[in-house]
């Protein structure tokens, strides 16, 4: 349903993203995960149309979002961050004149504007001003503008953001409802929101697509060992053998660029540092240094595993 | 078309639904009202006058001396308030990221550009319309002639369409609504203006800057003289500006 390929956008001098590729099959809800900054926003704008992209090219429902721009922003709902409203409407006159713009027929306009008043729960307040409403419900309302043309694409920058946990576990069950029927991008910063809701995720870091998998496979492939850098200056045959014989350790690898350096893999839990340590001072080798490694992947996952109060992390339903 | 005037529409709400009309049409009714009465006065002088002395009575006009000033002084009230009418436009869009809404949709463009231009016409037109209250007191205690009045009212649409044009390209210019009222003051003020350094300049450049000045073009019309030469300016320098928007947008996008 989307294709990315190659996909770069500039300003000024600097890339905001770069090289990005990943795809969206029909149907599925994929979790666009990244620190802030990562170029999240800058992605769904070039799939939406909003901004031209530098280089590559990306498709959606088959057309191209740059030669075919109408074709594709006829087929997509977009709700942009911080939900931009027109604020001294009514939320039923911007509802129907959202669906003016969107080209929902006559006829339609009426029975669509209630269908998604109901489904985002905004009917008690849709005679209210936008302007006096709470944050959370101007991001339901967001969402209504983003539904109501009954888009095959749905695209959502941070539809959580700034609500408060009771409105966050609605949002998400509204998400996950709309799986099958349309397929939804969702970018977010906040780790446990994607496991809750979607079922396959792209990770970019620094305009990069760091990984895209689902969610238990990245999980996985993370978490298999705990590995250590150490280096020593008097090298020999015998220091990756004593290494190995250590209590936890699995595996002892030199590293190629630097003489006597080691890279030091053990089981999950287990803290071989000090014993490495130990060993390397016994045997007068000269430790030059130990430190723990931190995949990229890692590190972006260490940024986004945020805490959110008060929601329960095994909140499944 | 159905685009168009969907956004059209919803200027209107924005413009009829908030203080922002009626404060403009209240100004406006006020100030010409004034001039319209001023104007009236000093002709109800030159008819004394004329009592005393019958000759000068056949200079008496009421189409060139209270119809035709009062439509030049409304036209420069039009300089005074068009800017606080587009300022908004773009520039609040543009600051509260509802462009990002429209720009998302499927429209284009030129759609937006025409409602809003669209949209800011109609409140004019509007204004221009409740100020034909004056010119029908007229009819009701003299005899005007109505072509004159009729094809002077024309001019100051066309003049107004050519007005907006530079307001939405300095809207679309700027985030702040203020920065878009004084650019497109001063925009206008020096095409207003321009006539006035004719006089001091060689021949071919004095004829261009006299074809350039908005208010040049106004004279004819205001007499009561329909020339294509004129309307023809209007449509073009509407049109002009219009485009310059739309790369305005355009190039924003890109950068």
């Amino acid at each position: 349903m989307i294709e990315v390929e190659n996909l770069g956008k500039k300003y000024g001098n600097n890339f905001a993203v770069r090289n990005l590729n990943f795809s969206v099959k029909k149907g599925e809800i994929l979790g666009f995960l990244g620190p802030n900054g990562a170029g999240k926003t800058t992605t769904m704008r070039i799939l939406t149309c909003y901004l031209p992209a530098t280089e590559g090219s990306a498709r959606v429902a088959g057309f191209d979002v740059f030669k075919e721009g109408l074709q594709v922003r006829k087929r997509i709902g977009y709700l942009p961050e911080n939900s931009p409203l027109y604020r001294e409407m009514s939320v039923t006159s911007f509802l129907d004149f959202i669906t003016r713009i969107k080209g929902v027929p006559r006829r339609k306009r009426k029975d669509r504007i209630a269908s998604v008043l109901d489904r985002c729960k905004i009917d008690e307040v849709k005679n209210r001003l936008i302007q006096h409403l709470s944050k959370g419900y101007r991001q339901r309302v967001g969402l209504a503008a983003a539904l109501i043309h009954d888009p095959e694409v749905l695209i959502l920058d941070e539809p959580t953001i700034g609500l408060d946990p009771k409105q966050i576990i609605e949002i998400r069950e509204l998400i996950k409802s709309l799986a099958g029927d349309h397929t939804v991008i969702l970018s977010t910063h906040i780790l446990p929101e994607v496991t809750q809701t979607c079922q396959r995720v792209v990770i970019i870091n620094e305009g990069k697509v760091v990984a895209e998998d689902t969610f238990e496979k990245l999980q996985e492939r993370l978490r298999k060992a705990e590995r250590l850098s150490v280096r020593v200056k008097r090298d020999s045959s015998i220091v990756p053998q004593k290494l190995a014989s250590i209590g936890g350790v699995v595996s002892v690898a030199p590293i190629d660029a630097a003489p006597g350096g080691y890279i030091v893999e053990s089981t999950l839990g287990a803290d071989v540092r000090e014993e490495v340590a130990r060993i390397v001072a016994q045997e007068n080798w000269g430790l030059l240094e130990m430190k723990p490694m931190v995949m990229s992947l890692e590190d972006v996952f260490l940024k986004l595993t945020t805490e959110e109060e008060g929601i329960p992390s095994n909140q499944e339903s | 078309m159905r685009n168009i005037w969907a956004i059209l529409l919803r200027e209107l709400k924005v413009y009829f639904a908030s203080p922002i009309a009626y404060v403009f049409t209240a100004v406006f009714l006020i100030v010409s009202g004034f001039f319209f009465w001023s104007i009236l006065q000093m002709f109800n002088t030159w008819c004394m006058q004329a009592m005393q002395y019958p000759q000068y009575a056949g200079q008496l006009n009421i189409n060139e001396m209270v119809i035709r000033p009062l439509l030049q002084n409304m036209s420069v009230v039009f300089l005074m308030i068009i800017p606080f009418l587009t300022m908004r436009l773009f520039s609040d869009e543009r600051r509260t990221g509802t462009d990002e809404l429209l720009l998302t949709s499927p429209i284009t463009m030129n759609q937006i550009i025409l409602g809003k231009f669209f949209g800011a016409l109609s409140v004019v037109v509007v204004m221009l319309l409740l100020t034909g209250l004056y010119p029908l007191f007229a009819f009701q205690y003299s005899s005007p002639e109505l072509g004159p009045v009729m094809s002077g009212y024309l001019g100051l649409v066309l003049l107004a369409a050519c007005f907006i044009p530079i307001g939405l390209l300095c809207s679309a210019l700027t985030e702040n609504q203020i920065v878009a009222a004084v650019l497109t003051f001063g925009c206008l003020l020096l095409l207003w203006v321009i006539g006035w350094s004719a006089e001091s300049a060689g021949y071919m450049t004095r004829e261009i800057i006299r074809y350039l000045s908005l208010t040049d073009h106004l004279e004819d019309l205001a007499k009561g003289v329909i020339d294509t030469k004129d309307i023809v300016f209007y449509l073009s320098f509407s049109a002009m500006g219009l485009f310059l928007t739309k790369m305005a947008l355009e190039s924003r996008r890109w950068r």
